[in-house]
């Protein structure tokens, strides 16, 4: 080895090493990683690449097949597909990703709260987790969107709190296994308060699990809302998503299939990255046992 | 065994209980007043009054839940506000359509889920447990009513061989059925390979393999009986899971059913007919866990003796 290649070994030996190392270096990780990265960057960038507005409408090109002018074909109104798959990212995305945030935030600290102090709190937060998990997610959501009313916000928060019981759940099973160890009692008895030993000690042990499980719900998060969206409650028109598109689509499905295909394609095919990613996580971290604590 | 059962059939009251509360409590907190939607437009306070009062909607939340659940009991469901038929009617009516479909759905997943499951782990590593694996990534990925959409173009715009919608021929349950079914295969396979590999593993594996007793014999007879376990508890507490399923497959076929009736009902700000579909959704969930239980329980002695 020569001193000039040294420092490039020693960074590419540091990233090799590293958690993102230990992903991205994986096929399915390195694929899933490549695939995520371009959607976010296309839904950060949509008004600036997308090949038509998202709303230009062109009655006279309306339902065309894909084309050279118009690659994944126009819908009802003549609009592009494609742009509007790409500004769809945009509403799938950002909607997921800030439910779960907010679900896994939530779901942590009442978890924890649970996890470390039991009592009635416990028993009253064990009580209502096993209630809401024995009903599928989309039920939850729709009754949730039916109280609250149909758009993205109302949207949001029924994703939060259908998967709030998932969280709470993983966190308080988590806290649960750590607070016994004898690190927390020895803590604990040198006079530190809770507050130190649950934010210092047992979050920053019990993060990992939920922090991926929260990556792998994002995906589910994606199909949650697309349905919502597919029944008219989601995002209202003319703001485009993935699952509106594929439900005033779902009427010219003789005529005009690709205006349904092409977006299920993005959910589908997103949601599948999600879960390359989120696996090729877990086996970095080595946490599969964990998960299923939960 | 018996008493098992009549044990955990108790365990479930509060339960229900619990559920009929908050089931009660969510759909008065829907925004829509079901009187307006009543009354022609126009009408006065005081006829809206008398309209309320015929519903028992001016009387105060506690009394309503009493009332409503006294009434339940006896398998009066109350009467739909908009739909204008007994409640029970409308769920009767219904109600084959979500059984029929949910009842495939499930055995179709489970047959075939435990069937590919079992290959997949017996030959862990091939080609056929990778195309496997794939498949149940696949199945347990796809939103299902694009799947349905995905299968009625096939099987019924492009070759033509069932129909779209409906519930008229029993083919028309062979695509809802399918698309319902393939999420809950990826699922049972999923455990079903998982729980194999982990049971052979097992010392008693170790020592049949050591008798000399054929690997396929172990693996159908001894590791698969193990290992059928959490499939049967996760079928049973997934199986709100595939009743949710149902609910947007039901929509997307445009076929009868409690789903599809829930859909209306929350569109139309219908109280007790939501209350009525979500209370048998609810009983279902709760059903499902027990049979799942005592499936259970009827394999594992274990479990049995624990309670007692």
């Amino acid at each position: 080895m020569t001193a000039a290649t040294a420092p490039h070994d020693h960074f590419w030996l540091t990233f090799r090493r590293s958690l993102a190392g230990k992903v991205l270096l994986t096929p399915k990780g390195g694929v899933a990683g490549a695939y995520l990265l371009v959607l976010v960057l296309i839904a950060l960038t949509a008004p600036w690449i997308t090949p038509y507005p998202f709303d230009q409408q062109a009655l006279p090109l309306a339902n065309r097949p894909p084309s050279l002018a118009n690659w994944l074909g126009t819908d009802e109104f003549g609009r592009d597909v494609l742009s509007r798959i790409m500004y769809g990212a945009r509403t799938s995305l950002s909607v997921s990703v800030t439910a779960i945030s907010v679900s896994v935030l939530v779901g942590m600290a009442l978890g924890a709260a649970a996890g470390y102090f039991g009592g009635m709190f416990d028993r009253g937060v064990t009580a209502a987790v096993d209630l809401s998990w024995s009903f599928p997610e989309i039920l939850i959501a729709l009754i949730l969107v039916a109280i609250i009313g149909p758009g993205l916000h109302s949207t949001m928060l029924a994703i939060a709190i259908a998967y709030l019981a998932q969280f709470t759940r993983l966190t308080r099973a988590q806290i649960m296994g750590l607070k016994g160890e004898t690190y927390i009692e020895a803590t604990l008895s040198l006079g530190a308060s809770h507050g130190h030993v649950v934010f210092r000690h047992l979050m920053p042990n019990a993060l990992a699990p939920v922090i991926v499980c929260g990556m792998l719900a994002t995906g589910d998060a994606i199909i949650l809302e697309a349905t919502l969206g597919f029944f008219g409650l989601g995002a209202q028109p003319p703001v485009p998503s993935w699952g509106a598109m594929m439900s005033s689509g779902s009427a010219l499905i003789f005529t005009a299939p690709w205006i349904i295909v092409f977006p299920g394609l993005a959910v589908a095919i997103t949601v599948v990255m999600i879960n390359l990613f989120g696996d090729a996580l877990i086996r970095a971290l080595d946490i599969r046992a964990n998960l299923r604590e939960g | 065994m018996l008493s098992y059962a009549i044990k955990r059939l108790l365990l479930l009251l509060p339960v229900f209980f619990t559920i009929s509360i908050v089931i009660f409590l969510i759909i008065h907190m829907v925004p829509g007043d079901p009187v307006d939607n009543l009354v022609r437009i126009g009408s006065t306070p005081e006829q809206k009054a008398v309209i309320a009062a015929r519903y028992g909607l001016d009387k105060p939340l506690h009394e309503q839940y009493v009332i409503w659940l006294t009434n339940l009991l006896q398998g009066d469901f109350g009467n739909a506000i908009v739909m204008r038929r007994p409640v029970a009617d409308l769920i009767a009516q219904n109600i084959p359509y979500s059984l029929a479909l949910s009842g495939c759905a499930l055995l179709f997943s489970t047959i075939l889920g435990i069937s590919v499951g079992t290959l997949a782990a017996m030959y862990k590593d091939s080609k056929l447990d990778q195309v496997v694996m794939g498949g149940i990534l696949l199945g347990s990925t796809l939103p299902s009513f694009w799947l349905g959409l995905l299968l009625i173009l096939l099987f019924s715009v492009q070759l033509g061989w069932l129909p779209v919608s409906g519930a008229r021929s029993w083919e028309a349950l062979i695509l809802p059925v399918l698309t319902i079914g393939l999420g809950g295969t990826a699922l049972v396979a999923r455990v079903t390979r998982v729980a194999m590999l982990e049971t052979a593993q097992k010392d008693f594996v170790l020592l049949l393999h050591a008798k000399g007793l054929p690997r396929r014999r172990i693996q159908l007879r001894h590791v698969l009986h193990h290992a059928l376990m959490p499939v049967v508890t996760i079928l049973g507490l997934r199986i709100g899971w595939i009743l949710g399923g149902a609910v947007t497959v039901e929509y997307v076929f445009a076929r009868p059913g409690l789903g599809t009736l829930l859909i209306k009902a929350l569109s139309q700000h219908d109280y007790p007919v939501m209350q009525g579909c979500l209370l048998m959704l609810a009983i279902a969930v709760m059903l499902g866990t027990l049979v799942g239980d005592l499936v259970q329980a009827a394999m594992d002695p274990r479990i049995r003796h624990s309670m007692s």
